[in-house]
């Protein structure tokens, strides 16, 4: 009888071990909310009835916005999405994990990047770093997934310059700008 | 030997009296308030009975002046800490984010003067440190450009401050958590800190400074984003009213590449020990022997 | 009470003159009012109205202030032919000078002044008081020895001056270790306001170890200039009288200050240019400008044209004899100093600033009325000192003259 309880016991830890071994390891950061583009999440809303294709194609009808610069000749948005269960990011040992620990997804490939970023090194974090709410900002945070290279903006004005004479009504720095600069 | 005495001194005072004339009539008035101000002594010296009565008499001079009330922190330094920070330079476009983020955090002059405590500066690719390429005033429609690299420069916050060493009145000093600051209201706005910087850290208050009323901060510090006044020097605090409790100061917060790092250099979990330890920094004019606190390194 | 007499003498001999010497009086009071309300308007809006800027933030007053502090020193020149190796001729003149040296101290005192933003806060000053942060500060340092300086200069001048008065011997025990100790004193004066720029690593062209000989020849050279311009002036005007040869002796040993500070500006040239490193760029833009700026270009030529021409002038005891050509030197070289030392000297300090950028100051008219008001000040000031120094050098103005009144029994 003991000998029996004793190996069910065994054989539930294993499965409770291999039940676990399914779910990714999951390292917890401060995020913020994915930043989601509006009403797109949760994708099973449209996905849940839909007919999984997993042929590589380009998409004509849906997600057409999409243009996916991002290691596109040897991956494609399945590669990344879970094909069974899309409100989930897929890792290429077929593990599932949510959009809110993204950043595994992404550090498979961006080894030192992901390394920096767990210390803060790489990418952004505000709030407080001691005593209060802090927030790393997720890769995808600053960094459009399917579109990651960084566009150029506008800078902000530069700085007046030293004017000789003082104009009281001069509130930039470009009326009444006299001298030789 | 009296008489000969008394009469050296009327000489002198015949001589004095047209030139002291002007001086010290401008602006005096026989306020009790003006009167102690006139008559505080240094931050330094001030017991905790003294900083009470300051604060209360500044946060009523700042209600007055600008019909907001102000909240003034006498924050010290938390023991253990050394604050340093780091930039990765790899990653900076020139956007400027960092600097109106710290204009507006900092409650510094928008114009006449323009104070602006970090100096974005303009470098050709190839030739890093040769400032003499610098320029400031570049406004592309998009950054970044290619063939340029962009450097923020700011207060380096030195272990061996030029400034405090030249400072005639001890206005400006190291604090014990290694960030410089000044007591404005000990300044005597000789400039000389100005002359001694090697990093343009430091800048004057030409005027009275013009801060639009519905963008000032009133969650200020003593010694460090507190309204100024007119012809004394002001310069980064690494936000001090933030760091002291904790929080990353406005230019870290600002920035949208990440650029910027700060940390704890006591504290081996920081960022910036990480960075130290990890990454090929350097500093600016290390020959000057400043021994800045503020590190630049190539992320990429 | 006798003091409180002899104070009421002396403003009636200041009050009366001839009709020169109250339109002098007027004139630099004039002058005087004029800085003094654009001072006002300065110390209401703030700094701003000058042309210092954050790259420049040093101008027209600490330029005139390092000027004068050199004019000041240069009075050491008239003690030490007149005390220590006895030249007779300048023995007759070196109380006038000490008087003239406590007036450019009066005035470099008033540029600082001027200069500060905050000057109602100068009681931060005060060594015990205040918190003078000495010895770290050179600008502390300054203020120690200026002030002492203008002690000096004035205590032992009126010491004598007072002593003739009562027709007394002065004693040499209380006077003599005083005047000793002005000489040093006054390369002092010129070593610390050297220092205080030399001490600067962030600004390269003032961080040379060749600045304070630099500083202390050229002060040798434009302060004596300046008295021989002054004193012959003084002679016209009041009934002094001192011979040439004083004059003659001063512009000798100017001639040497001058060779050595026109042979500094030469190894400063060398190095700076030989070595053609990128601090050569503030004497590049001194002499030949950067990137386009050009504005002190002409004054350099002119002021080196200026310092050559007076050197040669002094040299040569035919010219150094001869009244005209010598206030022709003279005239030169308090004008070639002044750029050289002045603008010249302060303003590369600061271009290019430590970030690279080019701001080229120059002074506007709020700075420069006052600037002439400061000067006017201090004409003031040693105009007053004359008028009332030489009628005792001259023995006209003693006390014997107003002994006879005491004797006078009044009627009970």
């Amino acid at each position: 009888m003991r000998r029996i309880a004793f190996v069910m016991v065994l054989i539930g830890l294993f499965a409770f071990c291999w039940y676990e071994q399914g779910k990714a390891k999951q390292e917890d950061f401060p995020v913020p909310r994915p930043p989601f583009s509006e009403g797109i999440f949760p994708c099973s809303n449209c996905h849940a009835g839909m007919e999984v294709n997993i042929k590589r194609r380009e998409l004509k009808e849906e997600h057409t916005n999409i243009k996916l610069k991002h290691g596109s000749i040897s991956r494609w948005c399945l590669d990344c999405h879970d094909a069974a269960n899309r409100d989930m990011l897929r890792l290429v040992n077929g593990d599932q994990i949510d959009f809110s620990h993204s950043y595994e997804l992404c550090g498979q490939c961006h080894g030192p990047t992901y390394r920096d970023w767990k210390v803060g090194v790489h990418g952004k974090r505000v709030g407080y770093f001691d005593g209060g709410q802090r927030t790393y900002f997720l890769c995808v945070n600053c960094h459009n997934p399917h579109d990651p290279k960084f566009k150029p903006i506008k800078p902000e004005p530069p700085p007046f310059k030293p004017l000789y004479r003082y104009d009281p009504t001069a509130k930039t720095g470009q009326a009444g700008q006299t001298g030789k600069q | 030997m009296a008489g000969k005495r008394y009469s050296r001194r009327d000489f002198i005072k015949l001589a004095s009296v047209a030139t002291l004339s002007g001086l010290g009539l401008s602006g005096i008035s026989c306020k009790k308030a003006d009167l102690e101000e006139f008559l505080q002594t240094h931050y330094l010296e001030m017991t905790e009975e003294d900083k009470k009565r300051t604060i209360a008499r500044l946060e009523e001079k700042y209600l007055k002046k600008y019909g907001k009330q102000f909240t003034i922190s006498t924050k010290g330094a938390k023991p253990g800490t050394l604050w340093a920070y780091g930039l990765d330079l790899s990653r900076c476009i020139g956007c400027r984010r960092c600097v109106y983020g710290c204009v507006k955090e900092n409650n510094n002059s928008r114009y006449n003067p323009q104070l602006q405590w970090i100096r974005v500066i303009r470098l050709p690719e190839g030739s890093l440190i040769n400032l003499e390429n610098a320029e400031h005033y570049y406004n592309p429609s998009q950054v970044p450009e290619p063939g340029y690299v962009y450097m923020p420069v700011q207060c380096q916050h030195c272990e061996n401050p030029p400034c405090v060493k030249v400072c005639p009145v001890r206005a400006t000093w190291k604090e014990p958590d290694g960030l410089v600051v000044v007591d404005y209201n000990w300044c005597i706005g000789c400039r000389y800190c100005i002359a001694a910087c090697p990093y343009k850290g430091r800048v004057f208050n030409w005027a009275e400074p013009n801060i639009p009323t519905e963008e000032l901060n009133t969650a200020v510090h003593y010694l460090g984003n507190r309204p100024r006044y007119k012809n004394v020097v002001d310069k980064c605090t690494f936000c001090v009213q933030r760091v002291r409790n904790g929080r990353y100061p406005a230019c870290v917060e600002a920035c949208p590449t990440g650029t910027r790092k700060f940390g704890n250099l006591l504290d081996p979990d920081s960022e910036i020990r990480y960075l130290l330890d990890h990454k090929r920094v350097f500093r600016l004019k290390e020959d000057l022997n400043t021994e800045p606190k503020f590190y630049y390194f190539f992320g990429l | 009470m006798e003091a409180w007499k002899f104070f009421k003498r002396t403003l009636v001999l200041v009050a009366k003159g001839r009709p020169v010497y109250y339109l002098w009086c007027a004139l630099l009071l004039f002058v005087m009012a004029v800085g003094l309300w654009f001072y006002v308007k300065q110390m209401e809006t703030g700094l701003i109205l000058t042309s210092m800027r954050d790259q420049v933030s040093w101008g027209l007053y600490i330029a005139n202030f390092t000027y004068l502090v050199g004019v000041a020193a240069a009075a050491v020149l008239l003690v030490i032919p007149a005390y220590v190796y006895h030249f007779d001729p300048i023995k007759e003149i070196v109380v006038l000078g000490e008087l003239f040296a406590a007036s450019s101290i009066v005035m470099a005192l008033l540029f600082v002044t001027v200069d500060l933003g905050r000057p109602d806060r100068f009681w931060h000053l005060m060594p015990g008081i205040g918190k003078l942060a000495f010895p770290n500060s050179l600008l502390a340092w300054d203020v120690i020895v200026l002030n002492g300086y203008l002690a000096l200069n004035v205590i032992v001048p009126v010491y004598i001056l007072v002593n003739s008065y009562y027709e007394k011997e002065p004693v040499r025990s209380f006077v003599v270790p005083l005047i000793l100790l002005s000489i040093p004193w006054a390369v002092g004066i010129h070593t610390v306001t050297a220092f205080l720029y030399n001490g600067l690593a962030a600004r390269p062209f003032w961080n040379a170890s060749i600045l304070a000989p630099r500083f202390l020849a050229s002060a040798f050279c434009s302060g004596p200039a300046m008295v021989i311009i002054i004193f012959q002036v003084i002679r016209k005007v009041s009934q002094i009288k001192f011979s040439d040869e004083a004059l003659f002796k001063i512009a000798e040993l100017i001639a040497y200050a001058m060779f050595l500070n026109i042979f500094l500006l030469g190894a400063e040239v060398f190095k700076e240019y030989y070595s053609n490193t990128i601090h050569l760029a503030p004497l590049r833009y001194l002499y030949e400008g950067l990137h386009g700026h050009r504005a002190l270009v002409p004054w350099m030529w002119l002021s080196l044209a200026f310092n050559i021409t007076a050197f040669i002038l002094f040299l040569v005891p035919s010219t150094r004899r001869r009244l005209p050509t010598l206030n022709l030197g003279a005239f030169m070289i308090i004008v070639g100093v002044w750029i050289e030392k002045g603008p010249g000297f302060v303003a590369p300090g600061f271009i290019p600033d430590p970030l690279g950028e080019i701001y080229e100051y120059f002074p506007n008219f709020s700075e420069l009325a006052i600037s002439l008001g400061v000067w006017a000040c201090g004409l003031l000031v040693f105009t007053l000192f004359m008028k009332v120094a030489i009628p005792i050098v001259r023995g006209d103005f003693v006390h014997s003259k107003y002994a006879k009144d005491l004797t006078k029994i009044e009627p009970r």
